[in-house]
């Protein structure tokens, strides 16, 4: 290969010599390529990082096969801020109103005497005012709520026109050109993370941000959350941020007992929480 | 709205519409299960209120799809549940339940019924009522011996077909309910078997009502025989009925499971009017007392003896409560399985609006639709046994009397 390098300087062109410059140049992308996707694909599954795929030239092709996506939360991490929420609302055209969301946090406030008291004031998008009856507050913490994605989804099976399906890669969507609205999936979720979206009259609910996804990003929520609360990545590949955090903690998911079997995993969650 | 609900849940997702929607079908079912009773299982004494049950049947079912329509979010889409169903969801399998019962169920054994009448009412006559009923026999005019006995096995065939279909097609509307297991107040295994029980009690109601404001405006005499007999079903159904609810309630209140408290709320603090009050005690237990007293069950009179003219009254007043009881029914399942948070942690309001296609109008003019309908099919089709009588000597369209209309 190395009589084939092009000489450096100007020195007049032979007839040919940009033939076989550009022979060359398309030989080594061609070698390259495998080295390049891989690069590319390593990187949309160690997703926590934005993926460069733009800079390789060759936006890698995207194979849903490949991929199961999941999220974990470390509710101990969660401050409570609401910018997750706020993110979304932001990314995904969430109505502002404070009665729509595809992801929210909620505030447990556990007394002494064993009450706990639950808020979510605009999804936590403001802020939390502080608690009624503060003194008497044994424990308090934070917990982001969305759409469990749940692989066993009840809202997929009830849909009557499969407006509602999950993706090959694991993916709870809504079509919004082929929904009904007749809302049966809404009343199906056990963990109230569908709406009704006021303007399209079609289910909605969060998508884990798909159009990023499979661009190689994260969520919008992921993205923006300053304590790393939220942890997006593949449930099955050995080298996921998601992996690494399940190989950490100990888990649970909501709701177990409805067999739903949630892929939104929870660290150091409490037992009151619903 | 008290303790936390969800942020989503906030707004109510099934409305009064979805309330109307089994109340309706519930009729049909109860009305046609009448009919059967007096085709299949022989009972004379129902005899007059058959053919007239029928056409309520599909009189109402015709109205049934509406409320759900009106419903939905984007109606015209509504016929995507016939061509890509998606087989695993139970509201999918609406379409066909329905499409099945109307087309195979009830049209045909209406149509096999009045076939020879329709005949007999159109020959020799002109005229658009003559026309159309011509065109209703479906050029079908053979009156032969032979082909009136064909009538007659076809149209017991298919009510033999038609009972399990009405069980079916209100049982399937339970099951919309029950089978959801995120919603602890819906998801039980009864749903389907109460939503039967009560359809056919709601239907035979219904019918006492018809059948005797009909002959009230047709100023013909109420067949005590019948009403005795519709009474005395009215009672096993609501005995029945009423059990099973209270095997659902025994059930809940002693597994007594994680759900129990936030339900035990929402009936103290949400549902005393319409469900204690409303649903259980003037819809249930009022009706099951008069009846008890005056239907002739074990013994022949009825446990206390009524005038006839007081013991129609009575069946009419509890006919009136029973429906005012189911419609209760259906309020306290559709709309107080969304009260609660399925946090469980808190109750939130229904609000009910008058104007707006889920408001209070709309509802009321779809519930007063079958009885329309059921009007026009009057005139078309006159249920009466009497109109028989007048075929091929008067005009058989002056006969029936604008009856239907008034319940």
């Amino acid at each position: 290969m190395a009589s084939d390098l092009p000489r450096a300087g100007g020195g007049p062109p032979r007839p040919g010599s940009d033939l076989d410059r550009r022979a060359f140049v398309g030989a080594c992308l061609a070698a390259a390529a495998p080295v390049l996707l891989t690069a590319a694909q390593g990187s949309t599954t160690s997703a926590q990082a934005p993926a460069d795929t733009a800079a390789a030239g060759t936006p890698p092709r995207y194979d849903r096969r490949n991929h199961n996506y999941g999220m974990g939360v470390d509710v101990d991490k969660c401050i409570g801020c609401g910018r997750c929420a706020a993110a979304c609302k932001e990314e995904n055209n969430v109505p502002r109103d404070p009665h729509h969301f595809r992801t929210w946090v909620e505030r447990y406030a556990i007394r002494a005497d064993g009450e706990c008291a639950v808020d979510s004031p605009n999804g936590g998008i403001d802020g939390f005012p502080a608690p009624v009856g503060e003194e008497n507050v044994l424990r308090a913490f934070f917990v982001p709520k969305l759409c469990n994605h749940c692989a066993n989804a009840p809202c997929v099976q009830v849909c009557p026109v499969g407006a509602t399906f999950t993706t090959e890669d694991g993916v709870v969507l809504v079509d919004e050109d082929y929904c009904i609205g007749c809302r049966y999936c809404i009343q199906a979720c056990p963990y109230g993370a569908r709406f009704l979206h006021p303007e399209t009259h079609t289910a909605q609910k969060c998508t884990f941000c798909y159009h990023r996804v499979v661009q190689g990003m994260v969520p919008a929520c992921v993205e923006v959350c300053p304590t790393g609360a939220r942890i997006f990545g593949e449930v099955q590949r050995p080298a996921s941020p998601l992996t690494r955090f399940r190989r950490f903690n100990a888990l649970q998911v909501l709701k177990p007992h409805l067999n739903t079997e949630p892929k939104v995993f929870y660290a150091n969650l409490d037992g009151q929480v619903r | 709205m008290q303790g936390y609900i969800y942020p989503n849940e906030f707004e109510l997702q099934w409305g009064l519409l979805i309330v109307v929607y089994p109340y309706l079908t519930g009729l049909v079912a109860g009305a046609f299960i009448l009919a059967s009773l007096a085709r299949v299982f022989n009972v004379k004494a129902v005899q007059p209120t058959y053919r007239l049950s029928l056409l309520t049947a599909l009189a109402f079912l015709i109205a049934a799809p509406l409320p759900l329509l009106a419903h939905l979010g984007h109606p015209e889409r509504s016929f995507a549940i016939f061509l890509t169903p998606n087989v695993r969801s139970a509201m999918a399998m609406f379409g066909f339940v329905y499409a099945w019962y109307l087309m195979m169920v009830l049209l045909l054994e209406i149509w096999f019924d009045y076939r020879k009448d329709l005949v007999l009412w159109s020959r020799g006559k002109t005229g658009f009522l003559a026309w159309f009923r011509r065109l209703l026999t479906l050029g079908s005019t053979d009156l032969s011996e032979k082909s009136l006995l064909f009538d007659n096995r076809a149209g017991k065939l298919i009510t033999i077909v038609g009972i399990p279909s009405a069980f079916f097609l209100h049982g399937y509307v339970g099951f919309i309910f029950g089978s959801i297991k995120a919603n602890p107040w819906w998801s039980s295994v009864l749903m389907p078997v109460v939503f039967l029980f009560s359809a056919i009690v709601s239907g035979i109601a219904l019918m006492v009502l018809i059948y005797m404001v009909t002959s009230m405006l047709r100023f013909k005499p109420v067949d005590m025989a019948c009403m005795d007999k519709l009474g005395a079903f009215l009672l096993y159904a609501l005995v029945v009925d009423f059990s099973l609810e209270m095997l659902d309630f025994t059930q809940r209140l002693y597994e007594a499971e994680e759900s129990i408290k936030i339900l035990s709320d929402m009936l103290s603090n949400r549902l005393v009017v319409s469900l204690i009050v409303m649903q259980v005690l003037v819809g249930t237990v009022l009706p099951l007392i008069s009846l008890g007293l005056i239907a002739p069950t074990v013994r022949k009179q009825g446990l206390v003896r009524v005038p006839d003219e007081l013991r129609r009254l009575i069946y009419f007043v509890v006919a009136i409560l029973v429906q005012i009881g189911i419609f209760s029914t259906r309020w306290n399942v559709v709309i107080g399985g969304q009260l609660f948070s399925k946090s469980l942690r808190g109750l939130t309001v229904y609000k009910m609006e008058l104007l707006g296609i889920e408001g209070i109008l709309v509802a009321g003019a779809i519930m007063l639709l079958p009885l329309v309908i059921l009007f026009l099919l009057v005139k078309v089709v006159p249920p009466w046994q009497d109109a028989e009588a007048h075929v091929g000597s008067e005009p058989a369209a002056g006969d029936p009397l604008p009856a239907a209309q008034a319940s």
